[in-house]
């Protein structure tokens, strides 16, 4: 409008118009920029991803016996300081406390002294039974639901009676890390039972030793 | 000699197609903003291969940071009307003889992130709008035996809605005994089921050296 006016002003003359009037954008460009980035730096894009763990329930009745399990097929690991991992088969038995089995090592790599080897030659047949699995459902004509598939694993898991059952300690000096990356182990090694336990005086004493840490676990009383 | 035209004006750029394609991208990261919330502590989620996605509502979040700090986070529910956080927060002033505002529940009602403030501390947290005093009352949530509140968040929690699931977010060099502690709580309180939040990576398994 100010415009206008201000041409009639200066004497009426109509300049005729060459082009289609020019609308100025850079204003709206800067703004549209400063949005843009705005919004770059503000969203997340990668969702968090979640990991589920059910823990074993908490006796708290005296009488409740915990569930047995059979000590040839139990694996034991212990999450220990500095990223290490110290594992021994079965069970340490009530007369052995005095004499206490030296840990076996190993770390969170994939090489050879990964505890990832170790948990696949040990479930190497249901880790098979679930590749050869997912193999020939990828081969199947039909496509089948990813939930079938999912079901269809978790009964293979449930009806295996080979692989190891792992209870899962950390020693007090280990770090959260460290207890995401071996449940990650295990859902990537199929793992078809594994929990988390809390530690035992002897598993402490034995990591201790094994590591080299002055001992601070006092040897319970025999009741 | 013909005459060289000068041009008169400067040479003007053609904006349209830039402002075009602005605009498709302004309209896109609008329309698909979720905010990153600004946590009061910095933490560096571990990898994991899992694909499940964090539950959008009915979750109960324990933030775990590096130096073994606890905070709380709760969400609304998936309808505004619901209100869990006010709920949970007058709950909680009852348990310990607090009486709390319409505005300060408001406040609460509102709050983004997470928050670890004893509960004692928390009207003089809400009543304030300076960060700093903010800052300095974040002190974590108080875990001791004697002065367990967290178990007390978590029984408020579980008792205003039901259905919540308790995820956990820790660094990956927050001490194992903080979470066993949180663990053991947890369990007291009969929550055994949890979800660990964790960041996504790609794992490899090379099949032929394992049949080897």
């Amino acid at each position: 409008m100010a415009e206008i006016i201000q041409e009639e002003k200066a004497g009426g003359k109509r300049k005729a118009k060459k082009h289609a009037p020019h609308i100025d954008m850079t204003p709206m460009v800067d703004l549209m920029c400063l949005l843009i980035t705005f919004f770059m730096l503000t969203t997340a894009f990668a969702k968090a991803k979640v990991m589920n763990i059910n823990l074993p329930e908490k006796i708290k009745d005296q009488k409740t016996e915990p569930p047995k399990i059979v000590a040839s097929r139990t694996l034991n690991i212990i999450l220990g300081p500095n990223n290490k991992i110290y594992y021994y088969p079965g069970v340490i038995k009530a007369e052995d406390y005095n004499n206490l089995p030296p840990l076996a090592e190993a770390d969170f790599s994939a090489n050879s002294n990964g505890i990832r080897q170790l948990l696949l030659e040990r479930n190497r047949t249901l880790f098979r039974k679930i590749d050869e699995f997912k193999k020939e459902s990828l081969k199947a004509k039909t496509i089948a639901p990813p939930d079938s598939i999912a079901k269809s694993i978790s009964k293979l898991k449930t009806d295996d009676d080979t692989g190891p059952i792992v209870l899962i300690k950390a020693y007090k000096k280990a770090n959260y890390g460290n207890f995401v990356d071996i449940l990650d182990e295990m859902s990537i090694c199929g793992i078809a039972r594994y929990t988390f336990v809390p530690i035992a005086w002897y598993d402490e004493k034995m990591v201790e030793t094994a590591a080299g840490i002055a001992s601070t676990v006092t040897t319970p009383v025999k009741k | 000699m013909p005459k060289i035209k000068l041009p008169t004006k400067s040479p003007h750029i053609d904006m349209t197609p830039m402002v075009d394609l602005f605009s498709v991208v302004l309209t896109f990261l609008m329309l698909t903003t979720t905010m990153t919330k600004n946590e009061p502590a910095t933490v560096v989620t571990p990898s994991s291969i899992s694909e499940k996605p964090t539950p959008d509502f009915n979750t109960m979040t324990l933030l775990l940071s590096s130096d073994d700090k606890v905070y709380i986070n709760f969400d609304n529910g998936n309808d505004t009307l619901l209100k869990f956080r006010p709920k949970i927060l007058t709950e909680m002033g009852k348990r310990y003889n607090l009486e709390f505002t319409a505005t300060e529940l408001r406040e609460f009602e509102k709050f983004p992130s997470s928050i670890g403030v004893p509960i004692l501390k928390m009207k003089d947290f809400l009543d304030t709008r300076d960060q700093k005093i903010r800052k300095a009352l974040e002190t974590g949530i108080p875990i001791d035996s004697t002065d367990n509140q967290l178990a007390d968040w978590i029984f408020c929690t579980r008792s205003v809605n039901p259905g919540v699931e308790a995820c956990i977010k820790g660094d990956q060099k927050t001490t194992f005994e903080l979470v066993q502690k949180i663990l053991d709580i947890m369990a007291d309180k009969n929550v055994f089921k949890f979800n660990l939040i964790t960041s996504l990576e790609g794992a490899k398994i090379n099949l032929a050296e394992i049949q080897k």
